[in-house]
């Protein structure tokens, strides 16, 4: 089942999700009803304590996890009631992530890790993905190390080429986990500098969780959130 | 290539120590259960063989005669009635055998029909010593259609047991027994008779029980010498289809109503040997392909575990739960193609190897080497047998792998 997004503009919308973690007595409220949209060009950042819930609403949005209750929208398309495989393919599609420890596969290489998002979607030929590798890969600067495996390249070299994965299928969504949490802040400066210029350049929501005031400031929007709300 | 199988490729790398010791383990599995079963059925169809070129495929030779079933006085249902088990009696020696060879020659299977007169009790003579022997009368020309006699012939001419009516063959342990050559005469002494015959040549079976005991004379001579100038002890035949025999044995005998032996069912005691020796020694060899799928059972869960974080990667890149569970299929898949590939060539050549080891056995069949079949059924079954072993084992790390939920793993909860 699917409803339309009030605004075309609107890549990623969510209305009222909850979600608890843990089991038993252990088990946390740790979303409390959170609403959230964003359009596409403008980078979000989210921001908070740690525990209030930002990577958790990540998750959700990005379709990796499910919420206990509310609605998801990717591209006007309800996504929080349907099944795994299609939450699987909008991921494909729709959704690029950046993550705080890279998460590259190390046994291949940077070109390896950028065309395989695209390998599986299928919609490019061998020499497309090819190209269009090479092209991310010399934006994000590392042109002359498509051929290094990932265990050859640096914290910021890895994040570099996780964020030109990110962009491989052309994602109307970025969402990115403390995409600067692991760098040093010459890196983190060139890493925020890349992912939002490439997703303003194509038109892309990006939403941020971030601990670092200075990356949240230089954001279109900036949220804060606690106790698994924003305020 | 799919993207599933360039990365199964690269995974397999993770794991190389591991991946290598499930290799190995599947090589030699299928490399050792094809050489038992080369073996093992190598001897087993040489003494099926053997057997069949020495008694035929199957052997008629008593006459079945139905039993009294009941007996009655006073008139059925008056209450004095004997009743007996259904059942039949036979009756021992063919009395007609020609009728019967016409008879069997219409069967379809039937490739040869040769009668066969056998005197027991009979004691021959050389100038070395004296032995009890029995004496089978053939005529020449059907018993080489139901057996192998000519290249069991191992000095002397059947040429010249054809011509001379008192011309013998005798068996190769009889032949040493005695201190009998090719040319020797010596006497036979039965139902008071005493005659003298010449070796015309030495036959060679490899059937101890047979190569001791057997000699054979020209029918019209057995007859003469053992006084049945009619009848026959037995009817030997050979078929097309051998393996035929049990279920045409059935229908002669309910058509001629003589008993009809196959030679599945006169050799079941040494068949039922070999079929044992086989499975046995294919079920000890099956352990290797299990300890292989054991071992690819632990390498993917071992791959699974380490590589949770390139899981949620790629299911956050659109990788469905399907292809994860393919990814660790292909690794065993790869693992499992190379392996009973080279698991095959192995047990070619080890098969090889052992046809040329020198053995010499005599008893059950005679031969001077191992005996080997090559039979393309050997490397389909150690295929099979691999093939369900190891992704049975690898079905499980597999599901996990695909089980496994990417917002656990990047949170660091998945179990």
């Amino acid at each position: 089942m699917s409803s339309s997004a009030p605004d075309s503009e609107i890549a990623l919308r969510c209305a009222g999700l909850h979600r608890s973690l843990g089991q038993g007595e252990g088990r946390v409220h740790v979303l409390r009803g959170v609403s959230f949209e964003a359009r596409r060009g403008q980078v979000y950042a989210i921001v908070g304590p740690s525990g209030c819930g930002k990577s958790t609403l990540l998750y959700l949005l990005g379709l990796l996890d499910l919420p206990d209750q509310g609605e998801i929208w990717i591209n006007g398309r309800l996504m929080s009631n349907t099944q795994d495989a299609e939450r699987t393919a909008a991921r494909g599609e729709h959704i690029g992530f950046v993550f705080q420890f890279h998460f590259l596969m190390l046994e291949f290489t940077a070109l390896d890790n950028v065309m395989m998002p695209m390998r599986k979607l299928g919609r490019l030929s061998a020499a497309e993905m090819e190209a269009r590798a090479r092209h991310l890969l010399e934006s994000v600067g590392l042109g002359n190390k498509t051929h290094r495996l990932g265990t050859q390249l640096s914290g910021g070299e890895q994040q570099r080429v996780a964020i030109a994965r990110a962009l491989a299928n052309q994602p109307a969504i970025i969402l990115a986990d403390e995409p600067t949490g692991n760098l040093d802040v010459r890196n983190s400066s060139l890493v925020f500098d890349l992912l939002t210029r490439l997703a303003k350049e194509n038109g892309q929501a990006v939403v941020l969780v971030t601990h670092n005031p200075d990356i949240a400031s230089r954001c279109d929007f900036r949220r804060p959130m606690q106790d698994g709300l924003f305020v | 290539m799919s993207p599933n199988i360039r990365i199964a490729l690269r995974f397999l790398t993770a794991k190389k120590r591991s991946m290598l010791m499930s290799l190995s383990c599947i090589v030699l599995g299928v490399g050792l259960f094809i050489v038992t079963q080369a073996t093992t059925s190598g001897f087993q169809g040489y003494f099926i063989k053997t057997i069949l070129g020495t008694d035929g495929a199957l052997r008629i030779q008593d006459r079945a005669q139905s039993t009294m079933q009941s007996i009655t006085a006073g008139g059925y249902g008056s209450g004095f009635e004997i009743e007996n088990r259904a059942g039949r009696k036979y009756i021992e020696g063919i009395d007609y055998p020609g009728q019967l060879i016409q008879t069997l020659r219409t069967f379809r299977n039937v490739s040869g029909v040769s009668e066969v007169l056998r005197g027991s009790n009979v004691t021959i003579s050389s100038s070395f010593k004296d032995d009890i022997i029995q004496v089978y009368g053939i005529n020449l020309a059907d018993q080489l259609q139901v057996s192998d006699l000519q290249s069991q012939i191992v000095s002397g001419s059947l040429i010249d047991f054809r011509t001379d009516p008192g011309g013998a063959l005798l068996g190769g342990e009889m032949a040493e027994r005695l201190q009998l050559r090719v040319g020797d005469t010596f006497q036979l002494l039965t139902s008071g008779q005493i005659r003298r015959y010449k070796v015309a040549a030495i036959y060679e079976t490899g059937v101890e029980d047979i190569d001791r005991v057997r000699l054979y004379l020209n029918m019209e001579e057995a007859r003469s010498l053992l006084r049945r100038p009619t009848g026959a002890s037995y009817i030997q035949v050979s078929l097309y289809d051998p393996d035929r025999a049990d279920r045409d044995a059935g229908w002669m005998q309910e058509v001629l109503k003589y008993s009809v032996a196959s030679w599945q069912h006169r050799e079941q005691t040494w068949l039922q040997v070999f079929g044992a020796l086989r499975i046995s020694t294919a079920i000890t060899v099956s352990v290797f392909t299990l300890i292989a799928g054991l071992a690819m059972f632990n390498t993917l869960l071992m791959i699974v575990l380490e590589k949770t974080k390139d899981i949620a990667i790629l299911r956050s890149m659109g990788y469905t739960r399907r292809d994860i569970s393919r990814i660790f299929l292909w690794q065993a898949g790869i693992v499992l193609g190379i392996g009973t590939i080279a698991g095959c060539v192995l047990g070619a050549l080890v098969t090889f190897a052992v046809s040329q080891v020198p053995l010499e056995i005599r008893g059950i069949f005679a031969t001077n080497k191992f005996i080997v079949t090559w039979s393309p059924w050997h490397y389909v079954v150690a295929v099979a047998t691999a093939i369900v072993m190891v992704m049975a084992a690898s079905l499980i790390p597999a599901r996990r792998a695909a089980r496994l939920e990417p917002g656990d793993i990047i949170r660091g909860t998945a179990q």
